[in-house]
């Protein structure tokens, strides 16, 4: 049965499209921000929410779809048509070879093995001539195709929606595939879907790759919205926070990925504002740290959990 | 009778340890070949060998003529070797229909078509409904496996071993913890299986295992002592001294 519920993203996607001409700079911009990063949130969401695949090295395909993004448009600038595509393979690429080795291990092993990976990849930017160093390179002209100029702010907030929604029709149609129900299995129990003839291997590798695509994408967005990238893109912490938005938001459900990395990024701002906290706003990581404790200990299946518990019978149904 | 697997000297080390040491068998279309012997014999590690999910240190399994012997675990269960397990190892939180589809799921994968839903899948559908019959959990089709009771859960291990449709049955005790009548159901079941498949049975009911089995082979420490029909086993004094025990 299609309830009210089913349609509530797209619902969103639709106000927000309709609301874009009418948000200010300022606000205008948190919410390219906040898009950005549920893309960003919804691409791990299908390795941790998804397979059962706890990646604390994410960061790293999100840090080099946005560093190809500005090394590939060069001084002339480039084509959202070469761009887009170069971010996005550079990021799957990578995915394909650390996943091809970190899938190799499981549990506590994995998160290690990707975190280096993603340390590898930080070091890279951040010490080479390559990534311009600890502060990163500026992007002269912003991608472009045809009447599409990402310069144009306008242009790049319906751009960002259209990305979100493309990324999580993407997801949402994965879930409910063959592809999707193989990986619940192995995030379930692996051990039956091996015994089963699953190539368990192949399908986490496929996740994995697909997922570091997405990062990409999100990669290509915060470069294109910047305009300048720097190796923090990829610094651990950066993984660590969308791990963060994710379980804040409910693991296990797509809207999860997109309302946690709403929640995490307004938290952040509210927190970091004189005029909200005063001075405690100078030490806005604390007071952070601290609302997120009490989050997940109020909200242990995240705040998509607090549907469920206003209305319990309509959960069990759906 | 046609031989669909064989087994030549299969060994197993573990370190210093020889869990299971040169057994040789065969599984035969249409025959219950039952393994029993004591705990820590080495059947649930002959039967891991089998299904490929440890590896042999030595000898030789064919299927259908086939070397399979270093063959990736999902290829032997692409190939027709289905196995359930001693420890119930369903999807606790799927429903009792949709664990046996994503089994069935195996045969027919085509992961690159995300445009079509899982649920709609006519051949894995169709393939769990068919298991699920044949295992009597047609009527439970729609229950969430975790709140089966615990003669259900194991029905509903070989139903998801029946789902990929397999030729040969890696059973590894199958009747473990069940009651007086589930136990009879289930033995109803094999029988049934028995004419279209060759199944290997790892089980401890003495009495079930001499009621259905055609063949049983006998282990102690890793290494086979004898094997032939119930009868003869019975009678066998190596068998008896170590294992029946004299006053069976």
């Amino acid at each position: 049965m299609k309830t009210f519920s089913h349609y509530l993203p797209l619902i969103c996607a639709i106000a927000l499209a309709a609301l874009g001409p009418f948000l200010g700079p300022y606000l205008g911009d948190l919410v390219v921000k906040v898009m950005i990063l549920a893309i960003f949130a919804l691409s791990l969401e299908l390795l941790v929410g998804m397979t059962g695949l706890v990646s604390l090295g994410h960061a790293a395909f999100y840090g080099i779809g946005a560093y190809a993004t500005v090394l590939g448009s060069g001084k002339e600038g480039g084509s959202i048509a070469m761009l887009l595509p170069l971010a996005m393979g550079c990021a799957a690429g990578y995915a394909l070879v650390t996943g091809a080795l970190s899938l190799r291990t499981r549990g506590v092993y994995f998160i290690m093995v990707t975190l280096a990976f993603a340390q590898m990849a930080f070091f890279v930017f951040h010490d080479t001539a390559l990534g311009g160093g600890s502060d990163g390179i500026y992007m002269y002209i912003r991608p472009v195709l045809g009447a599409l100029d990402l310069e144009n702010s306008k242009v790049q907030f319906y751009f960002v929606l259209s990305a979100l929604v493309f990324t999580y029709g993407l997801l949402a149609l994965i879930r409910r595939s063959r592809f999707g129900a193989a990986l619940a299995g192995i995030r379930v129990n692996e051990q039956r879907m091996r015994a089963a003839g699953f190539p368990v291997y192949g399908y986490k590798l496929a996740a994995f790759v697909i997922a570091g695509a997405l990062a990409g994408l999100a990669g290509f967005l915060v470069a294109s919205r910047d305009g300048v990238v720097n190796p923090e893109l990829l610094a651990w912490h950066n993984s660590g926070e969308v791990l963060l938005m994710i379980i804040l938001g409910g693991l296990g459900h797509l809207r999860g990925a997109v309302i946690g990395a709403v929640a995490f990024t307004l938290l952040k701002e509210l927190l970091s504002t004189h005029a909200i906290v005063g001075p405690l706003a100078d030490h806005w990581q604390l007071t952070l740290g601290l609302a997120i404790i009490a989050f997940v200990a109020l909200l242990p299946k995240g705040i998509v959990g607090l549907r469920v518990r206003v209305m319990p019978k309509k959960e069990a149904a759906a | 009778m046609s031989r669909l697997l064989a087994v030549e000297t299969l060994t197993r080390r573990f370190g210093g340890l020889v869990a299971v040491n040169k057994v040789t068998l065969d599984l035969h279309l249409g025959e219950v070949h039952a393994v029993i012997g004591t705990n820590g014999a080495g059947k649930s590690t002959l039967i891991n060998m089998l299904s490929g999910e440890i590896e042999a240190s030595d000898g030789r399994i064919t299927l259908n003529g086939e070397d399979i012997t270093r063959r990736a675990q999902f290829r032997r269960a692409l190939a027709g070797v289905g196995r359930s397990y001693q420890r119930t190892t369903i999807f606790p939180e799927f429903t009792v229909l949709e664990n046996c589809r994503l089994a069935a799921q195996a045969t027919s994968p085509r992961p690159w078509a995300i445009w079509q839903s899982s649920h709609s899948c006519e051949y894995s559908n169709g393939a769990a409904r068919e298991a699920l019959e044949a295992a009597g959990l047609g009527a439970v089709a729609g229950r969430v496996a975790g709140t089966l009771s615990h003669g259900a859960k194991r029905q509903l291990e070989v139903a998801m071993c029946l789902a990929t449709k397999p030729r040969v049955l890696l059973l590894d005790e199958p009747l473990a913890g069940m009651g007086a009548e589930e136990t009879e159901r289930m033995l109803g079941l094999l029988a049934n299986l028995k004419a279209t498949h060759a199944i290997l049975l790892v089980e401890h009911d003495m009495d079930a295992v001499f009621r259905i089995a055609d063949r049983i082979t006998v282990m102690v420490n890793g290494t086979v002592i004898a094997t032939g029909d119930p009868a003869s086993i019975r009678v066998n004094p190596e068998v008896r001294t170590a294992y029946l025990g004299e006053d069976h």
